[in-house]
């Protein structure tokens, strides 16, 4: 039987629970009821509705863009995995302190300040027609792959610096022990601290790929036909952009449960309760 | 095996500074066969660095280490086969935390000494259960208390079968009631005797399991001999100063 201290106790937990429910919907419908207002009692709210919101247009362009949509699904994949890869391998050489790896060592460091430091955009630009105007033999000069190889060196470069910073967060003792036990310093690296520093920068890995899935729209401007460009392209033809509001959405279904994912891996704090 | 009482490490006028500080000033010890040698001095002392310096995770600046007669400190040697030949327990215990139990003992045995999987368990196992973690194999060391954790340290540096073992204050982070229990493990490995260099604050361990004390003092091991002479009836002034700290912290 518990004590009347401890049903009094519980008794106010739950009031205040319950207090902080209702502020929680009030200001809820406060915030979000003020935004619908202001939105929907603007002055060019019906020709925006018309232009972005027209029902039939979406369900007409719709299944078009989503088609489309499936390219980028497919560039962000293959992407993803070579970037992984890439990032990985210079992130490993930036920190080899072998001499022998010194020309390699420097190439990372100009390959991650390069990549880094050109925006995503001109990247694509610049090797989606740069590089077939090199003519050179066994190049691809499929746009697509172009695209996705700029896409590539623009993110690896930043993923190599989330795994580099994952590697340094490991404690030396780790390494120490690692050697101790007669590993080598590679194995010591696969072993024990490589797994560590990827657990650890899983988030902002997961983080960093969000942000490609919405940036493989870039492609677009070298003229593969993905859900950006079909969405433009149906636009254009019909004088409504609701196939850009449709494409929106598609790319949110792929972000948002990506973006969820990585709050559930920052522990509870990070997701929305 | 070598002779019983065969020198298995050597320390030879080790030196070690970081930066300007001295740490060790010229060391010299002798570790035998089958031998416990208790290495004893306050913290700061360089006991951490001469255990480090001994399984090649520094580099001395002058003087050598001999593992069974072969110069470990030269710059030719392959430091890796050194350290296969030795094992370290550190104060920190040092686990690999995404591992378990059993594949943090067996992670050496398996990579560096070319164990087959099934080999490597069986006998993983066996040393877990030998110092009292049968059943506790699987679980990680953040599921494992203080002195658990040790023991599964102690195990991991054995496996690999060493010449000798390096144990580095391997009590001092734990709470007391699971100092014991971790003495037990290294009582066991002294009972079946392996050569050992343990570096502790444990004044009456020292006493149990050593053949001989070392007081490492400024760099300097100042006296070394018997535990019954070296903690009992100290011949320097400093063992003296030290051990009767000691004592007023409770700590003999």
């Amino acid at each position: 039987m518990p004590s009347d201290r401890r049903l009094e106790r519980e008794a106010a937990k739950r009031r205040r629970h319950r207090r902080g429910q209702a502020i929680a919907a009030l200001s809820s419908v406060v915030v979000l009821g003020g935004l619908a207002a202001l939105i929907l009692t603007s002055p060019g709210w019906p020709t925006v509705r018309e232009t972005f919101f027209d029902w039939e247009v979406f369900t007409d362009s719709f299944p078009d863009v989503a088609r489309a949509f499936w390219l980028d699904v497919k560039i962000f994949i293959v992407a993803e995995l070579a970037i992984l890869v890439v990032g990985l391998v210079v992130a490993l050489v930036r920190i080899a302190h072998s001499p022998a790896f010194f020309p390699l060592r420097l190439l990372a460091v100009v390959w991650v300040d390069l990549f880094r430091g050109i925006p995503t955009i001109l990247l694509v630009f610049l090797i989606g027609f740069g590089v077939p105007a090199l003519e050179l033999d066994g190049v691809p000069s499929e746009p697509v792959i172009l695209g996705a190889i700029a896409l590539v060196l623009s993110y690896s470069a930043y993923v190599a610096e989330v795994y580099r910073a994952g590697i340094r967060s490991v404690h030396r003792s780790q390494r120490d022990a690692a050697l101790a036990v007669g590993l080598t310093e590679s194995q010591a690296m696969r072993h024990v601290i490589l797994p560590q520093a990827v657990r650890r920068v899983a988030p902002p890995l997961l983080n960093d790929f969000v942000a490609l899935q919405k940036d493989v729209a870039l492609i677009s401007i070298l003229g593969p036909l993905e859900a950006f460009r079909e969405a433009q392209i149906i636009e254009s033809q019909l004088f409504n952009f609701t196939p850009l509001v449709a494409a929106a959405l598609l790319y949110l279904a792929v972000t948002v449960p990506m973006a969820r994912i990585v709050d559930r891996m920052g522990g509870p704090e990070g997701a929305v309760r | 095996m070598s002779v019983p009482g065969a020198a298995v490490l050597e320390v030879r006028g080790v030196t070690k500074a970081f930066g300007e500080r001295e740490v060790l000033r010229g060391i010299d010890l002798t570790v035998r066969e089958h031998e416990a040698v208790a290495l004893i001095g306050a913290s700061g002392s360089g006991k951490s660095t001469l255990l480090r310096c001994i399984d090649l995770l520094e580099d001395v600046d002058d003087g050598d280490v001999f593992l069974d007669g072969e110069t470990i400190t030269d710059p030719a040697v392959d430091t890796v086969g050194v350290r296969r030949r030795l094992g370290l327990v550190f104060q920190a215990y040092n686990l690999f935390p995404h591992m378990t139990a059993l594949e943090n003992v067996i992670l050496g045995e398996r990579r560096a000494h070319g164990a087959s999987r099934a080999d490597a368990e069986e006998r993983g196992r066996a040393l877990l259960a030998r110092f009292g973690l049968g059943g506790r194999e699987d679980d990680r060391p953040d599921n494992l208390s203080g002195g658990q954790q040790q023991r599964v340290a102690i195990a991991r540096a054995f496996a690999g079968r060493p010449r000798a073992l390096l144990l580095d204050e391997v009590t001092s982070a734990l709470d007391p009631e699971l100092v014991g229990e971790v003495l037990e493990a290294v009582r066991d490995l002294k009972g079946e005797g392996m050569t050992m260099l343990i570096a502790t604050h444990e004044m009456s361990f020292a006493r149990e399991v050593a053949d001989q004390v070392a007081f490492l003092h400024e760099g300097r091991i100042v006296e070394q001999g018997p535990p019954a002479q070296v903690l009992e009836t100290p011949y320097q002034p400093e063992t003296r100063q030290f051990l009767s700290r000691l004592l007023e912290a409770g700590r003999a």
